[in-house]
Protein backbone atom coordinates (compact mmCIF):
# COMPACT_ATOMS: atom_id res chain seq x y z
CA UNK A 1 0.00 0.00 0.00
CA UNK A 2 1.49 3.42 -1.19
CA UNK A 3 -0.04 5.52 1.31
CA UNK A 4 1.71 3.85 4.62
CA UNK A 5 4.82 4.05 2.77
CA UNK A 6 4.03 8.15 2.00
CA UNK A 7 2.83 8.57 5.87
CA UNK A 8 6.09 6.80 7.42
CA UNK A 9 8.54 8.56 4.96
CA UNK A 10 6.70 11.63 6.08
CA UNK A 11 7.48 11.12 9.98
CA UNK A 12 10.84 10.02 9.22
CA UNK A 13 11.28 13.67 7.26
CA UNK A 14 9.44 15.71 10.49
CA UNK A 15 12.34 13.55 12.92
CA UNK A 16 15.25 14.19 10.54
CA UNK A 17 13.81 17.88 10.12
CA UNK A 18 13.15 18.02 14.21
CA UNK A 19 17.12 16.60 14.62
CA UNK A 20 19.01 19.26 12.42
CA UNK A 21 17.02 22.49 12.40
CA UNK A 22 18.66 24.20 15.50
CA UNK A 23 22.34 23.04 13.83
CA UNK A 24 21.46 23.27 10.01
CA UNK A 25 18.64 25.08 9.10
CA UNK A 26 19.41 24.97 5.49
CA UNK A 27 19.91 21.68 5.45
CA UNK A 28 16.82 21.13 7.35
CA UNK A 29 15.00 22.66 5.02
CA UNK A 30 16.38 21.10 1.65
CA UNK A 31 14.82 17.58 3.19
CA UNK A 32 11.93 19.55 3.69
CA UNK A 33 11.78 20.49 -0.10
CA UNK A 34 12.97 16.67 -0.65
CA UNK A 35 10.23 15.15 0.56
CA UNK A 36 7.41 17.33 -0.66
CA UNK A 37 9.19 16.28 -4.27
CA UNK A 38 8.92 12.90 -3.37
CA UNK A 39 5.88 12.59 -2.63
CA UNK A 40 4.73 14.81 -5.42
CA UNK A 41 6.76 12.65 -8.01
CA UNK A 42 4.69 10.13 -5.98
CA UNK A 43 1.61 11.11 -7.12
CA UNK A 44 2.02 12.27 -10.83
CA UNK A 45 2.23 8.89 -11.75
CA UNK A 46 -1.37 8.20 -10.28
CA UNK A 47 -2.68 11.82 -12.12
CA UNK A 48 -0.72 10.58 -15.38
CA UNK A 49 -3.67 7.56 -15.30
CA UNK A 50 -6.27 9.75 -13.93
CA UNK A 51 -5.26 11.68 -17.30
CA UNK A 52 -5.24 8.70 -19.48
CA UNK A 53 -8.95 8.14 -18.78
CA UNK A 54 -9.82 12.07 -19.28
CA UNK A 55 -7.79 11.78 -22.58
CA UNK A 56 -9.45 8.41 -23.31
CA UNK A 57 -13.17 9.88 -22.54
CA UNK A 58 -12.53 12.89 -24.98
CA UNK A 59 -11.77 11.12 -27.53
CA UNK A 60 -14.54 8.77 -27.23
CA UNK A 61 -16.99 11.98 -27.27
CA UNK A 62 -15.23 13.57 -29.95
CA UNK A 63 -14.54 16.55 -28.42
CA UNK A 64 -11.89 18.42 -30.49
CA UNK A 65 -8.09 17.21 -28.82
CA UNK A 66 -7.11 21.37 -28.58
CA UNK A 67 -9.89 21.82 -25.37
CA UNK A 68 -8.59 18.51 -23.71
CA UNK A 69 -5.17 19.86 -24.46
CA UNK A 70 -5.78 23.28 -22.90
CA UNK A 71 -7.46 21.48 -19.84
CA UNK A 72 -3.75 18.89 -19.17
CA UNK A 73 -1.60 22.21 -19.56
CA UNK A 74 -4.03 24.07 -17.17
CA UNK A 75 -3.92 21.24 -14.66
CA UNK A 76 -0.18 21.38 -15.32
CA UNK A 77 0.64 24.68 -14.85
CA UNK A 78 -1.88 24.51 -11.43
CA UNK A 79 0.54 21.58 -9.53
CA UNK A 80 3.70 23.55 -10.76
CA UNK A 81 2.29 26.56 -8.96
CA UNK A 82 1.12 24.77 -6.07
CA UNK A 83 4.73 23.64 -5.45
CA UNK A 84 7.03 26.15 -5.93
CA UNK A 85 4.30 28.67 -3.75
CA UNK A 86 4.66 25.42 -1.15
CA UNK A 87 8.29 25.05 -1.08
CA UNK A 88 8.66 28.90 -1.00
CA UNK A 89 6.03 29.24 1.80
CA UNK A 90 7.91 26.34 3.93
CA UNK A 91 10.79 29.11 3.88
CA UNK A 92 8.92 31.96 5.14
CA UNK A 93 8.53 33.74 2.16
CA UNK A 94 4.87 34.54 2.25
CA UNK A 95 4.57 37.08 -0.70
CA UNK A 96 6.78 35.71 -3.14
CA UNK A 97 4.64 32.48 -2.24
CA UNK A 98 1.28 35.01 -3.41
CA UNK A 99 3.34 36.43 -6.60
CA UNK A 100 4.14 32.41 -8.33
CA UNK A 101 0.63 32.05 -7.29
CA UNK A 102 -0.63 34.86 -8.78
CA UNK A 103 1.31 34.30 -12.03
CA UNK A 104 0.05 30.44 -12.13
CA UNK A 105 -3.37 32.06 -12.49
CA UNK A 106 -2.29 34.56 -14.90
CA UNK A 107 -0.88 32.08 -17.20
CA UNK A 108 -3.98 29.79 -16.59
CA UNK A 109 -6.60 32.93 -17.92
CA UNK A 110 -4.04 33.37 -20.80
CA UNK A 111 -4.43 29.60 -22.40
CA UNK A 112 -8.13 29.84 -21.29
CA UNK A 113 -8.30 32.63 -23.61
CA UNK A 114 -9.38 30.53 -26.84
CA UNK A 115 -11.59 28.63 -25.83
CA UNK A 116 -13.36 31.66 -23.69
CA UNK A 117 -13.49 33.32 -27.41
CA UNK A 118 -14.88 30.15 -29.14
CA UNK A 119 -17.34 30.30 -26.93
CA UNK A 120 -18.61 33.60 -27.08
CA UNK A 121 -18.25 33.36 -31.15
CA UNK A 122 -20.60 30.21 -30.61
CA UNK A 123 -23.17 32.23 -28.21
CA UNK A 124 -23.00 35.07 -31.06
CA UNK A 125 -23.74 32.07 -33.98
CA UNK A 126 -26.52 31.48 -31.77
CA UNK A 127 -28.46 34.85 -31.94
CA UNK A 128 -27.26 36.30 -35.36
CA UNK A 129 -27.35 39.80 -35.66
CA UNK A 130 -29.08 41.38 -38.35
CA UNK B 1 5.90 3.08 -5.44
CA UNK B 2 7.91 6.12 -3.55
CA UNK B 3 11.43 6.24 -5.04
CA UNK B 4 14.70 5.72 -3.17
CA UNK B 5 14.17 7.40 0.05
CA UNK B 6 17.34 6.17 2.06
CA UNK B 7 18.74 9.71 0.42
CA UNK B 8 16.76 11.38 3.20
CA UNK B 9 18.56 9.38 5.65
CA UNK B 10 22.12 10.24 3.86
CA UNK B 11 21.70 13.87 3.98
CA UNK B 12 20.47 14.12 7.63
CA UNK B 13 23.93 11.75 7.79
CA UNK B 14 25.59 14.96 6.13
CA UNK B 15 23.42 17.73 7.94
CA UNK B 16 24.69 15.98 11.09
CA UNK B 17 28.32 14.86 10.21
CA UNK B 18 28.66 19.16 8.88
CA UNK B 19 26.66 20.47 12.20
CA UNK B 20 29.47 17.95 13.92
CA UNK B 21 32.53 20.03 12.33
CA UNK B 22 30.66 22.92 12.72
CA UNK B 23 31.04 22.94 16.17
CA UNK B 24 34.65 21.48 16.79
CA UNK B 25 36.55 23.84 14.15
CA UNK B 26 34.15 26.62 15.95
CA UNK B 27 35.91 25.65 19.11
CA UNK B 28 39.05 25.74 18.17
CA UNK B 29 38.58 29.02 16.67
CA UNK B 30 38.62 28.60 13.51
CA UNK B 31 35.54 30.71 12.40
CA UNK B 32 36.28 31.24 8.51
CA UNK B 33 36.77 27.11 7.95
CA UNK B 34 33.78 26.70 10.07
CA UNK B 35 31.71 28.72 7.85
CA UNK B 36 33.12 27.00 4.77
CA UNK B 37 32.23 23.68 5.44
CA UNK B 38 29.20 24.58 6.48
CA UNK B 39 28.85 25.78 3.08
CA UNK B 40 30.34 23.27 1.04
CA UNK B 41 27.90 20.91 2.96
CA UNK B 42 24.68 23.12 1.97
CA UNK B 43 25.93 22.76 -1.69
CA UNK B 44 26.44 18.82 -1.76
CA UNK B 45 22.85 19.10 -0.55
CA UNK B 46 21.51 21.52 -2.67
CA UNK B 47 22.71 19.39 -5.46
CA UNK B 48 20.64 16.76 -4.97
CA UNK B 49 17.61 18.89 -4.36
CA UNK B 50 18.50 20.26 -7.73
CA UNK B 51 18.35 16.77 -9.42
CA UNK B 52 14.90 15.66 -7.71
CA UNK B 53 13.39 18.94 -8.97
CA UNK B 54 14.65 18.39 -12.57
CA UNK B 55 13.01 15.03 -12.31
CA UNK B 56 9.97 16.38 -11.05
CA UNK B 57 9.49 18.53 -13.63
CA UNK B 58 10.75 16.22 -16.26
CA UNK B 59 7.64 13.92 -15.12
CA UNK B 60 5.40 16.90 -15.25
CA UNK B 61 6.31 17.87 -18.42
CA UNK B 62 5.75 14.58 -19.89
CA UNK B 63 2.48 13.89 -18.35
CA UNK B 64 0.78 17.34 -18.99
CA UNK B 65 2.14 19.05 -21.72
CA UNK B 66 3.12 16.76 -24.36
CA UNK B 67 -0.09 14.53 -25.00
CA UNK B 68 -3.75 15.32 -26.03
Amino acid sequence: MGIFEVVSIGIVAAVLVLLLKDKQPAIAYLIIVLTVLYFFIFLIQYVNEILQLVTYLGEEANIQSFYIKTILQIIGISYIAEIGSNIVKDAGLESVAFKIELVGKIFILILAIPIFQSLIETIINLFPMS
Amino acid sequence: MVGDTSILFQIAGIGIVVAMIHTVLKQMGKEEFAQFVSLVGFIIVLIFVINSISDLFEQIRAVFFFRG
